[in-house]
């Protein structure tokens, strides 16, 4: 399969690759994905002390473009609020990276995975679960 | 003159370049001065001559078999003969029963043909291997029934290169008079073949898996005792009416030059083919969670398919751009799903994922194994790093008791 050069470009360079503390209580966890099914993506994020994410980090088992799409989350989400993050839609990650209609997945994951690692945070801070669901 | 080109092929069991004598032969059969005449013209000398070639031909591929020239069919390559073989003995044989044995590892030209023959009526077991790939002998015979016209299970898997004991298929569907069809389409040059003393009825074969051109193949078809199958191309009779269409004298050429040097080079080829894959394997074993699939012994020397636990196959081809691969992973079929050869062995989705399938033969050198001994375990080692599963390998997580989403 042909990748764009954005996607080698974070598959080569991923950025913001590690592990934060997930006991922290400024710290969201999301792990989205299951092995069986070929990607799993563990995003986190941590928040300074007026609920800016300051800092994101990612492990991803995929595909390249999984691995591109978890990278380039990481820098999205950085500078972001948690409601400003929570808005990032899927077809921003497959315009960005000119991902390929099979792939789009891939974005779906990233972006379930902001939302997961968001949704583990306002638990955590005993915010409103029921905005976490999703 | 380097032994190292970049990028290295590791992909023989996808195809072979045609070896220089063999493109030699086939361009002496198409210009104006060559060999151009069509074989089925019988007033001149131009159709003479083509003949001859197409004969000399005819006999290579024989040879190689183990059967006599008047039984070899030529075909445009092994998925038309699995499709003849398959369709022709069942359709022929349907008022004896409409039941049909095969394996679940097959290649997609054997169980797409069954899948049709079930739209029309017939019913096909599908039978599993074992881990090793193997199949279990007693599955087989108690698969057989009354109705039961065809057991059809190829010699080398494409896969994972493991060998079926065809010898011991033979004497049991010869036992009970039911036709064996099998394809061998892996098989020349890499495992020796005798239709006669493994039973076998029907065997497909092509050229390009051993150093002969795209688009030609063979069926073998026995005449002692006679199987008969129904043609699936009409036209001018050619081939005994089995299969019609001109003869394609370079194609066919080029197969049986293929053919000869894979019968006289096979045994030398292969010891060397053999040190080679050893070579990429011990350089690889002492990984962490590194999985051979598919039985070490019974294989083909030229194959190694190994999965990498923890990493994604595709994006593991992607790490070495300088090397052709292939893997049973998901992400590099347009399905979306996982190597069915590597489930059917029992393999977990993770392990199928994981899997690349090294297939090396006669142009690989030593230093391409170094180099690709090397670059694997470069990528596997980065890979890993940015793997949360293999975090939590490390962390000790039994993974099987996450509760995934699956998606």
């Amino acid at each position: 399969m042909a990748y764009s050069d954005k996607v080698i470009d974070h598959y080569e360079n991923p950025r913001n690759v590690g592990k934060l503390d997930a006991d922290a209580n400024n710290v969201g966890t999301g792990m989205v994905g299951a092995p069986a099914c070929g990607d799993v993506m563990r995003l986190q994020i941590k928040v300074d002390d007026n609920g800016v994410i300051e800092d994101a980090k990612f492990k991803t088992y995929g595909c390249g473009s999984a691995i591109a799409s978890s990278s380039l989350v990481t820098e999205m989400v950085k500078g972001k609020t948690l409601d400003e993050a929570a808005a990032i839609k899927n077809m921003e990650i497959v315009e960005e990276l000119a991902l390929p209609p099979v792939k789009i997945h891939c974005s779906v994951l990233a972006e379930d995975a902001i939302a997961a690692a968001i949704a583990d945070l306002r638990e955590k801070r005993g915010e409103a679960k029921a905005e976490s669901a999703a | 003159m380097s032994s190292l080109n970049i990028p290295v092929y590791l992909d023989y069991s996808a195809t072979t370049p045609v070896d220089e004598r063999v493109a030699k032969a086939m361009s002496d059969c198409l210009t104006l001065q060559g060999n151009f005449g069509n074989p089925a013209s019988r007033s001149h000398v131009f159709g003479w001559k083509a003949e001859d070639a197409v004969t000399e031909a005819r006999k290579n591929v024989a040879t190689l078999i183990g059967a006599n020239p008047k039984e070899i069919v030529w075909t445009s390559g092994a998925t038309e003969s699995d499709n003849l073989a398959i369709k022709g003995a069942a359709h022929f044989n349907v008022k004896k029963g409409k039941h049909v044995i095969t394996m679940k590892t097959e290649h997609k030209a054997v169980l797409d043909t069954c899948r049709q023959l079930e739209r029309e009526g017939f019913e096909v077991t599908y039978l599993d291997p074992e881990e090793n790939g193997l199949l279990d002998i007693n599955k087989l015979a108690s698969a057989i029934r009354e109705d039961t016209t065809l057991v059809s299970v190829m010699h080398v898997n494409n896969e994972i290169g493991v060998i079926q004991d065809v010898a011991a298929i033979g004497a049991l569907t010869r036992s009970k008079g039911i036709v064996f069809h099998v394809d061998a389409a892996q098989s020349p040059g890499k495992v020796a073949l005798d239709v006669d003393a493994m039973n076998i009825d029907l065997l497909s074969l092509c050229a390009h898996k051993a150093y002969g051109p795209k688009g030609i193949g063979a069926l073998y078809v026995r005449r002692k005792p006679r199987i008969r199958i129904e043609a699936q191309i009409h036209g001018g009779g050619h081939e005994r009416g089995m299969r019609s269409g001109t003869l394609a004298t370079h194609q066919i050429v080029g197969m049986g030059e293929a053919f000869r040097l894979a019968h006289e080079e096979m045994e030398e080829e292969n010891k060397r083919v053999e040190a080679l894959r050893d070579r990429l394997y011990d350089g690889l074993k002492d990984m962490e969670e590194v999985y051979v699939n598919g039985d070490l012994e019974q294989r083909i020397p030229g194959n190694l398919n190994i999965s990498f636990n923890f990493v994604e196959g595709e994006s593991l081809m992607m790490s070495l751009k300088d090397i052709a691969v292939s893997s049973g992973s998901a992400c590099t079929s347009d399905s979306l799903e996982p190597s069915y050869v590597l489930r059917a062995l029992g393999r977990n989705d993770e392990l199928a994922h994981s899997s690349l399938r090294f297939t090396l033969g006669r142009f690989t050198t030593e230093e391409e194994v170094d180099f690709t001994i090397a670059e694997v375990r470069k990528a596997v080692e980065k890979l890993r790093d940015l793997s949360p599963l293999w975090d939590m390998f490390k962390d000790g997580v039994d993974l099987d008791t996450v509760q995934w989403a699956a998606h």
